[in-house]
């Protein structure tokens, strides 16, 4: 933890200048902790974090001019490779917003589906989230190692129903691509039963931790406001006790149906952000119990729905939903031919790292590198 | 929540000599968005955010759109006398609408927990020094996206505290999410080329050469 009262600024003489010397460092783009290609540019006094300016862009490919030289349809698989953990909740926004421009109706089942597919990505994102934060602090391998067994449990789901394991490409404008059988649903039923066990193993191993407390608690504070004005989505947000989820706000697709809480934090520092996941996740937990529960037969399609072919009156559409990571946006603005005319991303992780400088100054270099990992990023995703 | 044009006359009273458009928009789901000239939009990114009713203090969405020169085509029917007797015949005229920059900002309010007000406002043309205001000291949340949309579409965001370019490096020429962007001619040797890949080789390895 910093010590208390810590000037942010350098110490200065009378003069103004400078005593001592800073230090500029290039931490990235290929250091361990910055979860792919991501560079920090940092001034240093000492070991404390006096400026930090975020650098990326290395995996930019222009994912929004690609898909506006290919078909609705075409962008799918693409938004797959936006954040790479949860392609399901990707599909659902693109779909979604689709689905708003041309107001497409969804059915019924396809509407449970998606709901427990998002649901169970919501799962495994958090689980690794928390492997890798962990790991960023000096935990080194087991619990990273139990959260890729969990999410692999959820990932050989998906790779059953949709023939991949991460780029499911699963989800169609007006429904999902193929219907899931029972047989898939009672093994999604036993993994949602026996998940609790495996979270309360987990955070048996965390939630007390000497070590995780102290490197935590008080670090990364984020206040109210900032949060606020900073457009931060998600478990940061709510974590700073901001009761914003966009699953209860829109209730987009059928979340009005389901009995949930949003768990917020109070103080906005990183561990309130790990306990904001972790409660998530047993909500997730709840959603999912509920829809495994109720789920209708019928179709999975709108037999109505275009997939060749398929133009959208001219006009423009924003759909946003609730993905683990924060707000995910889709603009798309049609001018009535098969490509669109703009197609726009609006990537949680890219607007969160907005405050990375906000939160390290003052603090340890060492510390930079939990409270990026509590940011959760992706570099798919905020690079496009 | 107000409609775009319940909140038209309101901001017109709360920012005097402001220039505001209700634009409409034909998708079934019709979020239509209020048009704002450059040089009121700060003023009035300040009343949407203070405003009691709406408090739209979260701004989701930044992003630039290009719209280039089109022309357009517009029919009209109109009265002819042929040889006495009256006809009506159609008529097309083609005027050219130039092109400009868009920046659009899509508001909620999370206190107040509604939303989207859509908020535009529109260079006057397509060139790099045609001025539009940013709006990152009302939200910080823009900072990053506004970046964005200098970097990719090249709208000079007067007032932004750190106008650099963001995804691309710095030191890249030109815009590439604008509609008329060309990639450069960075062509590698590929052994069989083929379709447009065999175009471009023509231009690199001249078939005579390599006989």
């Amino acid at each position: 933890m910093p010590p208390k009262n810590y000037e942010i600024l350098p110490k200065t003489s009378e003069t103004g200048e400078p005593i001592g010397e800073l230090l500029e460092i290039s931490m990235g783009p290929h250091h361990p902790s910055t979860h792919g290609v991501f560079r920090m540019d940092l001034v240093l006094d000492g070991e404390t974090v006096v400026k930090l300016k975020p650098v990326f862009g290395y995996l930019h490919r222009n994912h929004e001019k690609i898909a506006e030289n290919i078909s609705y349809l075409g962008s799918m698989p693409y938004t797959d490779r936006l954040d790479y953990f949860c392609s399901m909740t990707n599909n659902w926004a693109y779909a979604l917003t689709v689905e708003k421009l041309a107001g497409l109706p969804v059915p019924e089942r396809a509407e449970y589906i998606r709901v427990i597919m998002a649901e169970l990505t919501r799962l495994q994102n958090h689980t690794c989230l928390i492997g890798f934060f962990v790991q960023d602090m000096g935990a080194l391998g087991t619990p990273l190692m139990y959260a890729f067994r969990e999410r692999e449990k959820i990932l050989d789901l998906f790779e059953s129903v949709s023939g991949a394991r991460m780029m499911c490409n699963y989800m169609r404008f007006g429904g999902v691509r193929c219907d899931v059988t029972p047989d898939w649903l009672a093994q999604a039923k036993q993994l949602v039963d026996g998940y609790g066990k495996f979270l309360d193993e987990f955070e048996a191993l965390f939630t007390e931790n000497e070590i995780l407390l102290a490197r935590t608690q008080g670090v990364g504070v984020l206040p109210r406001e900032l949060v606020v004005s900073a457009s931060i989505t998600g478990p940061m947000l709510r974590a700073a006790g901001v009761n914003y989820d966009v699953r209860k706000v829109d209730k987009y697709g059928i979340y009005g149906r389901f009995d949930f809480k949003v768990p917020l934090g109070e103080h906005g520092d990183i561990y309130d952000r790990y306990m904001v996941r972790v409660l998530e996740m047993r909500e997730s937990l709840k959603i999912l119990q509920q829809a495994l529960r109720d789920i209708p037969s019928g179709p999975v399609m709108d037999p109505k729905a275009k997939l060749r072919g398929f133009r959208p009156k001219a006009g423009e559409a924003y759909g946003r939903i609730e993905a683990p990571k924060g707000e995910l946006g889709f603009y798309l603005i049609s001018d009535g031919s098969p490509n669109p005319f703009r197609y726009r991303v609006r990537p949680p992780s890219f607007i969160n790292l907005t405050v990375l400088e906000d939160m390290c100054l003052g603090h340890r270099i060492s510390d930079t590198v939990v409270i990026l990992g509590s940011v959760d990023i992706v570099l798919g995703e905020v690079d496009r | 929540m107000e409609t775009p044009e319940q909140i038209k006359p309101r901001l017109e009273a709360a920012v005097p000599g402001a220039k505001i458009d209700v634009l409409p928009n034909d998708c079934p789901a019709g979020e239509r968005s209020l048009l704002v000239d450059p040089a009121h939009v700060l003023a009035v990114a300040k009343f949407l955010r203070d405003d009691p009713q709406l408090r739209l203090d979260f701004c989701s969405n930044v992003t630039g759109v290009d719209w280039p020169d089109i022309v357009v085509k517009s029919k009209f029917k109109k009265t002819v006398v042929v040889d006495g007797v009256e006809s009506e015949i159609e008529e097309t005229i083609e005027t050219l609408r130039s092109g400009y920059l868009e920046c659009v900002y899509h508001l909620y309010s999370m206190e107040l927990k509604h939303g989207p007000v859509v908020l535009r406002q529109r260079t006057v043309n397509r060139d790099h020094e045609a001025p539009a205001v940013s709006l990152t000291p009302v939200w910080r949340g823009c900072e990053f996206q506004e970046r964005e949309v200098y970097d990719l579409y090249g709208i000079r965001l007067e007032g932004h505290p750190d106008l650099r370019r963001i995804l691309m490096w710095d030191g890249f020429k030109g815009f590439p999410m604008r509609k008329d962007y060309v990639p450069p001619d960075d062509f590698e040797y590929e052994p069989t080329p083929h379709d447009e890949v065999l175009e471009q080789a023509k231009k690199h390895y001249p078939p005579e050469v390599k006989a």
